[in-house]
């Protein structure tokens, strides 16, 4: 990672943000932001992203660090499931107070 | 995501607000002050306890304005809304701690804030103190939030229960601003020669301006007597502490020597720099342009 301000143009790394709302949850994506470093996106989406009790936790993520699906491959990488009920375990009851399934 | 409505917020009626959750006249921003009993009312302080929050609440809000210059100009949008919050905050300590000096005089925060000139106003000098460049006012904010946070630490235990209500709601906000400073210093004083020259300048510049905040004199000297204000000489070794741990991470040195000028100071007794002419006359335009307005 080069140094910020270096090149007159150049912004801070990209770091997308998860946050967790309450215990017993998944963190969520919320956004993105620009910072210099880890500690500072964190702090960043600090005051970006919780400043209205939305969140208990913070992950930061360095945006180039996530893969992604190729977009153009949507139709055989998402291709629907309908009409393939056999593949679906549709059939079982789930147990009483299971949450979040 | 959709906010989750937070104790005590009274939002807008959704059907009729096509904006957002926030309108701004149909909040109760009474119910907010630190210090306010459940019915609204706040104690009335003593003549000596109105002059001591006036102090605090002055330091608030000077710095809150100065601190709102910076919107639209931080180095990043990101730390445009860091310095914007920090700003919220302090605007939050100042309504508080202006609100309880008012009541010894009949006064509203507002009337404090807005109908008070230069001689009136009791802020020590380092929060009056230009923003300069960004590494200026990081070395201003790490003096202001070290300074304040071991001030509200102790105030929480003041006799006097507004104030320490207020400390109690102010400290943990001014923990954060501190801790916005040291990343800052740390950042600036070890990333590159320029910012680190920068930084130094910085420090250089701010540190006159310290000494004022440990001064004692009548007024507080009466009031610690009675538990009711912190003595500010009592809160220097705690504040060079911090600070000294913050200097030896980032590799930096308290001025000495040619560089440790110290102003006289005089913002307690209502005597300022040039700097607070501009900072007021742009805060009051409007509240004395239109009396009474409200939007």
């Amino acid at each position: 990672m080069s140094t910020p301000g270096e090149i007159g143009t150049e912004a801070w790394p990209l770091w997308e943000v998860f946050v967790r709302a309450n215990r017993g949850l998944s963190h969520v994506h919320v956004g993105s932001l620009h910072a210099p470093d880890a500690d500072m996106a964190v702090r960043n989406a600090r005051d970006l992203y919780t400043r209205r009790n939305e969140g208990i936790s913070i992950w930061v993520v360095p945006a180039d660090a996530i893969t992604t699906s190729d977009p153009d491959a949507k139709g055989a990488f998402f291709e629907s499931p309908a009409g393939k009920n056999y593949r679906h375990a549709v059939y079982y009851t789930k147990s009483e107070g299971v949450k979040h399934l | 995501m959709r906010p989750e409505p937070v104790e005590g917020f009274r939002p807008a009626q959704p059907a009729e607000d096509v904006h957002g959750d926030v309108s701004v006249d149909r909040l109760a921003l009474a119910d907010e002050l630190a210090g306010t009993a459940a019915d609204g009312s706040t104690a009335v302080a003593s003549a000596d306890a109105a002059e001591y929050a006036m102090r605090l609440g002055d330091d608030a809000l000077v710095l809150a304005q100065q601190l709102g210059m910076w919107i639209a100009r931080a180095p990043e949008l990101e730390e445009d809304v860091a310095l914007g919050n920090i700003a919220l905050d302090l605007i939050g300590h100042a309504r508080s701690l202006l609100h309880y000096a008012g009541t010894a005089s009949g006064r509203s925060e507002d009337d404090l804030a807005y109908w008070r000139d230069e001689p009136e106003f009791r802020n020590a000098w380092l929060f009056e103190q230009p923003n300069g460049d960004f590494g200026h006012t990081i070395a201003r904010q790490l003096a202001a939030s070290v300074y304040l946070f071991e001030l509200y630490s102790r105030l929480v235990d003041s006799t006097d229960p507004t104030l320490a209500a207020i400390a109690a709601k102010s400290v943990k906000e001014v923990d954060y601003h501190r801790d916005h400073a040291t990343q800052w210093v740390l950042r600036l004083a070890g990333g590159t020669e320029e910012s680190r020259r920068r930084m130094l300048l910085a420090i250089a510049d701010t540190w006159p301006y310290v000494d004022e905040l440990f001064v004692d004199d009548a007024l507080v000297e009466r009031l610690a007597a009675t538990g009711v204000a912190v003595l500010p000489s009592t809160l220097r070794p705690a504040f060079d502490a911090v600070i000294d741990e913050v200097f030896a991470e980032a590799v930096l040195e308290r001025p000495t020597g040619r560089t440790a000028f110290i102003a006289s100071g005089g913002g307690r007794a209502g005597s300022h720099t040039e700097h607070i002419g501009p900072l007021l006359a742009e805060m009051q335009v409007l509240a004395r342009a239109h009396p009474g307005a409200s939007w």
